[in-house]
């Protein structure tokens, strides 16, 4: 059941969907552009991030391969990773002295 | 017929992930303040994220679909503790609030008392 392809309404239901989460990633990328402030851009980059977590455990249900939902896992650490040390940053300067 | 129960459970699930999704965009762009928009992204998000999760784990069943549920405790773990750091540096970078809202001052704490 794992590794064959997909029943024609689940791929249908799982490319629509696909194509939503990528125009949101679209609208977040809006904010993350024309913010005000700088914690408006990390929390836009924080919801790309999670946007981009969804798609890769769509694409995994697409394709058939469950190594994307792996892939999507490390995706979720490099967001949290990413919006920690940008939310230090912008507070204290320097990270790595 | 077993497979199209779980076909449809999968669409179903698939559905309301893309709707929380939808809202917490939505939310993002229309909220007046960085706070509003930090609180409207994490939590729609977060459960968006482990709805699609969740079908994936229906969809490649309980053995080889076990990475999601550890994607599901890692998104509830990590998400909050993303979004108060972000919240703390906004605080810390001297954003305003919106109009008669105070941070919540604690007795014992001598950090975060200058404006």
């Amino acid at each position: 059941m794992a590794t064959e392809a997909p029943a024609p309404v689940l791929e249908l239901a799982v490319q629509g969907a696909l194509l939503l989460i990528a125009g949101l990633c679209v609208l977040c990328a809006y904010r993350v552009v024309a913010g005000p402030t700088i914690p408006d851009r990390v929390v836009g980059l924080d919801a790309i991030a999670t946007n981009v977590v969804a798609i890769a455990v769509l694409f995994a249900v697409l394709t058939g391969r469950p190594l994307f939902v792996t892939v999507s896992l490390v995706l979720a650490i490099i967001g949290f990773i990413a919006t920690v040390t940008v939310a230090k940053f912008v507070v204290e300067g320097d990270i790595i002295e | 017929m077993a497979a199209t129960l779980t076909t449809w459970i999968e669409i179903a699930l698939i559905a309301v992930g893309a709707f929380f999704l939808t809202v917490g965009t939505i939310g993002l762009l229309r909220f007046p303040n960085v706070y509003n928009r930090m609180h409207a992204t994490s939590k729609p998000t977060t459960l968006g994220t482990a709805t699609i999760f969740l079908a994936g784990f229906v969809h490649f069943g309980p053995g080889t679909g076990l990475p999601a549920l550890v994607g599901i405790a890692f998104l509830f773990l990590t998400v909050p503790t993303g979004a108060h750091m972000i919240a703390r540096s906004a605080k810390r970078m001297g954003i305003p609030f919106e109009s008669n809202v105070t941070w919540p001052e604690l007795p014992g704490t001598p950090e975060d008392d200058e404006e």
